[in-house]
């Protein structure tokens, strides 16, 4: 009890997008020949519901920047750079769709898409994101146990 | 809007090669009578085929403001730039007006910039020449870049030029710059690691959300934009751009910016210069 307290605790504590402990470093991800990630980054079941909050935050995942999906039919405006999310859980895997939120570049070459769990060779990086992923390895998670919810 | 695009397009090419009237455009762009040419095909060392100016992408609503130079809010500028003309500064206490006939002299200027200055040796864009004027021949201090009476000026001298082809040199002494030019626009960088090329050459025409992806032409430039209600220069837009993408801009007026200017310019060989124009 008082140990899942004191989990709870460093959790609400935690740094954005700096590694924590028992977290899988970006570095350390293991990615399959196809971009697959099979193990979680955090050991902790993503949260959908605040997985949603990362995807549509223009600050975190805004990934409604270039992806259009229905089940946000209420935000305003959604991008039409990449494929619409409707149903992407009937198409990719957890572990594909684990691979691709990360490091999407393993699973398309040359993609525009930004690796959200990766924290270093980026060219001439704001100083305040130097060495930083953009999402956090539970925010990958959380995003993912959201986009499972997204189904046809 | 790809049919308006393509329609604006026919018309156009059509008004370039046969001289014809431009009555088959949907919606082109008249100031004042003059119809300024918004499409054209594209230079032959790009892989798309047409180059669209900014205007094309923009909504009706601003496209609107800038076929009136009464409802255009760039005009504000200019009229402040031309108070500048008259004003005499410096040790040699002149103004633009002691030694120019009127920025009309600088008709077409505009459309070939940056170029190569050969009593200078080096690439000159409009701001470059500006603070040449100012800092060599009228003993004043440079005008400080993207800021407004600097951005004013270079609207002034850029509407002197409204409607001439872009045509900006990219062989010879230049062509070392160019080249650095076109490996900085397919450089990713920033922590979104992105290049110019991924949002303006593989994605225009596409939202970004809430934002109608253009081919980040600069024909238009100086901007008045009406999301910080401004004109913004070619530099100053650069670096809006890199700050967005999470990267360290470059340096405004520097070498790297310099020649990227130089790169875009040249992109848009074939469209008219605009400046200033209205964008979102």
């Amino acid at each position: 009890m008082k140990n899942s307290m004191l989990l709870a605790v460093c959790a609400s504590v935690a740094t954005f997008a700096t590694v924590q402990a028992g977290e899988v470093a970006p570095a350390d991800v293991a990615f399959d020949d196809y971009g697959a990630v099979e193990m979680s980054l955090t050991g902790v079941a993503g949260d959908a519901e605040n997985g949603a909050n990362v995807f549509k935050n223009r600050k975190l995942g805004n990934c409604l920047a270039c992806h259009a999906n229905s089940d946000m039919a209420s935000q305003l405006f959604h991008g039409e750079v990449g494929p619409v999310l409707d149903g992407v859980s009937d198409r990719w895997s957890a572990a594909e769709l684990r691979g691709i939120l990360s490091n999407s570049g393993n699973t398309f070459d040359g993609t525009i898409m930004p690796a959200f769990y990766v924290n270093d060779g980026y060219v001439r990086p704001l100083e305040k994101f130097e060495g930083k992923s953009i999402l956090t390895a539970q925010q990958v998670e959380d995003v993912l146990a959201y986009l499972q919810t997204l189904s046809e | 809007m790809r049919i308006i695009t393509l329609t604006a397009a026919v018309a156009a090419s059509l008004a370039l090669f046969a001289g014809a009237s431009s009555a088959q455009v949907t919606d082109p762009l008249v100031v004042d009578g003059q119809t300024i040419v918004t499409s054209a095909p594209a230079p032959d060392f790009l892989d798309i085929d047409e180059v669209l100016s900014g205007w094309n992408f923009r909504t009706a609503e601003t496209r609107a403001l800038q076929t009136d130079d009464f409802e255009n809010p760039a005009m504000i500028f200019v009229d402040q730039a031309l108070d500048d003309w008259d004003t005499a500064e410096g040790t040699a206490n002149k103004a633009c007006a002691d030694c120019h006939s009127g920025p009309e002299e600088f008709a077409g200027l505009r459309a070939e910039l940056p170029r190569w200055n050969d009593d200078q040796g080096a690439l000159f864009n409009m701001e470059a020449y500006i603070n040449f004027c100012r800092t060599e021949r009228m003993g004043a201090d440079s005008l400080k870049l993207a800021k407004p009476r600097m951005d004013a000026m270079v609207a002034l001298l850029s509407l002197q030029s409204r409607g001439d082809i872009i045509n900006v040199a990219i062989d010879g002494p230049v062509a070392d710059i160019w080249e650095r030019g076109r490996e900085l626009y397919y450089t990713r960088v920033g922590q979104l690691d992105m290049a110019c090329a991924n949002c303006h050459e593989d994605n225009y025409g596409n939202m970004i959300r809430a934002d109608h992806l253009s081919q980040g032409q600069i024909n238009g430039f100086p901007a008045y934009r009406l999301k910080n209600a401004k004109l913004n220069s070619t530099h100053g837009r650069f670096k809006g751009c890199m700050n967005n993408i999470r990267a360290t801009p470059f340096a405004v007026g520097g070498e790297e910016f310099t020649a990227l200017e130089l790169y875009v310019a040249s992109r848009g060989n074939g469209l008219a210069v605009e400046g200033p124009s209205v964008r979102n």
